[in-house]
């Protein structure tokens, strides 16, 4: 861990080095992940801004830094970024309000 | 007009227009250290040091470093204010060796090499020599830029020149960030004249290749799908066509080099050039098939080593002494600034070199 700070941007690049702890499990998951990544249905690109906004709704520093970058690579404007980021963002919002609905069933079943 | 960005490094008699300076830099901190492997000793891991030239295909000549356009990426340090530019007498002895060369490629570029004065002449008298692939490296807002330069699509399609292009992006905001105020429109207006003299065409054998470097601290994406998106979106936007895209990472040298320090991302990138080493890249770096001439006459391994200072390690040193047999036989002088062209599916002035 860096000394005063619980994320350090240098440990993304140590990421690959999981394996060293559990071989087996690590090789797996990486190969899982590339396969993922990998032009298919969808292509890189949008795979890539879908990473990205996820990245952001995991609100995980090390897949921001990540995935700006490859998105970047990838000649993704700043406009599209910014937009994959309010899906997520409108995702993650729709998701807190539409419990709203379990919170009116319950006020309508305990209320005379 | 475009509207200049800046003034290049050497006018500002900045820091890093020593290209002694840049070398220095590159071989300290995190290579010195140990963090990082020199490409050296990178190469050697799959023995491929020293690195030897194989096949010359390619002779790239840089005509001079002046250039309308100031680009914050360019390894030449191009700008204006540059007035190294290469004489009738150096071309001449050019032209001596263009008509012996069993090169098959002939590669002119700049700064702007149109702003050469004996330009045309050295185009007609060259074109002459049937080499197979005649290439200009135009800027694309040259065309544009003087009424004295307006009918340059015309004059490449009589001498049946190869138009390679840099045009960064489809969009008007990150080319213009990257090449200066302006540059979008002119370029779009520049490659629709192209395209109406036959340049571009599909089945048109007027060839205009486009170049794509990235916009900042990273690397290019992978050439073909940047290809199909640059051709869908400058065909409806603008129609526009052209044949290929070259995807080519921008090299930590020069004023990109000024950049990468002056933004921190120095350290970063040369993480993610070490990172995305390939050696099958190593294997067609553009260095083993290539000589770049200088504006003066001198022989470099290629065009960044030219802006590097770095020589060819040969008895051969200059134009005017040209001997292919000997010059073939050296060692190429590497850095670590040569870690631009192996990282991922490689780059050169061709584009990708692995897959």
């Amino acid at each position: 861990m860096a000394a005063n700070n619980y994320y350090d941007p240098a440990d993304l690049r140590k990421f690959g080095k999981i394996t060293e702890w559990s071989e087996e499990l690590g090789n797996k998951f990486f190969d899982y992940y590339g396969k993922v990544f990998e032009e298919g249905a969808l292509t890189a690109r949008e795979k890539a801004l879908i990473a990205l906004a996820v990245a952001h709704t995991e609100q995980c520093p090390y897949c921001i830094d990540a995935y700006t970058k490859d998105t970047l690579q990838r000649g993704v404007t700043k406009e599209q970024m910014m937009e994959a980021i309010h899906v997520g963002a409108a995702i993650k919002s729709g998701a807190t309000l539409v419990h709203g609905t379990m919170m009116m069933n319950k006020v309508n079943k305990l209320e005379m | 007009m475009a509207k200049l960005k800046q003034q290049s490094l050497q006018k500002r008699d900045a820091e890093l227009a020593n290209a002694k300076r840049q070398l220095e830099i590159l071989s300290n901190g995190i290579f010195q250290n140990g963090e990082l492997p020199t490409f050296a000793k990178k190469i050697k891991e799959t023995n491929q040091l020293p690195l030897r030239p194989k096949k010359l295909e390619i002779l790239q000549i840089n005509v001079g470093y002046m250039c309308n356009q100031v680009c914050e990426h360019c390894h030449v340090d191009a700008g204006p204010d540059r007035k190294e530019i290469m004489t009738w007498e150096t071309m001449e002895q050019c032209l001596e060796v263009i008509k012996n060369t069993e090169a098959h490629t002939l590669d002119l570029t700049g700064g702007a090499p149109e702003m050469n004065p004996h330009f045309r002449r050295f185009v007609e008298e060259a074109s002459k020599a049937g080499i197979k692939d005649f290439i200009v490296r135009s800027n694309l807002t040259i065309i544009r830029a003087n009424k004295k330069y307006h009918d340059l699509p015309e004059f490449f399609k009589k001498h049946n020149v190869h138009v390679v292009s840099s045009m960064p992006h489809w969009t008007r905001g990150k080319t213009d960030k990257q090449r200066g105020e302006g540059v979008f429109d002119m370029s779009i207006k520049a490659l629709q004249e192209l395209n109406a003299v036959g340049y571009g065409m599909p089945d048109s054998d007027l060839r205009l290749d486009l170049v794509y470097n990235p916009n900042g601290a990273y690397l290019p994406g992978d050439q073909a799908s940047m290809e199909k998106e640059m051709k869908a979106a400058l065909l409806e936007d603008f129609d526009i066509r052209f044949h290929s895209l070259f995807a080519i990472t921008n090299l930590p040298i020069a004023r990109f080099l000024d950049y990468l320090i002056a933004s921190e991302n120095y350290e970063d990138y040369m993480y993610q050039l070490v990172e995305a080493y390939n050696p099958a890249a190593v294997e067609n770096v553009m260095c083993t098939n290539t000589i770049s001439i200088s504006w003066d006459g001198f022989l470099y391994d290629c065009d960044f080593n030219q802006m590097l200072k770095l020589p060819v390690a040969s008895k051969v040193k200059h134009i005017k002494d040209y001997n292919e047999d000997l010059l073939n036989d050296r060692n190429i002088m590497i850095s670590q600034h040569c870690y631009g062209c192996t990282a991922g599916a490689g780059s050169s002035c061709q584009g990708t070199v692995a897959n």
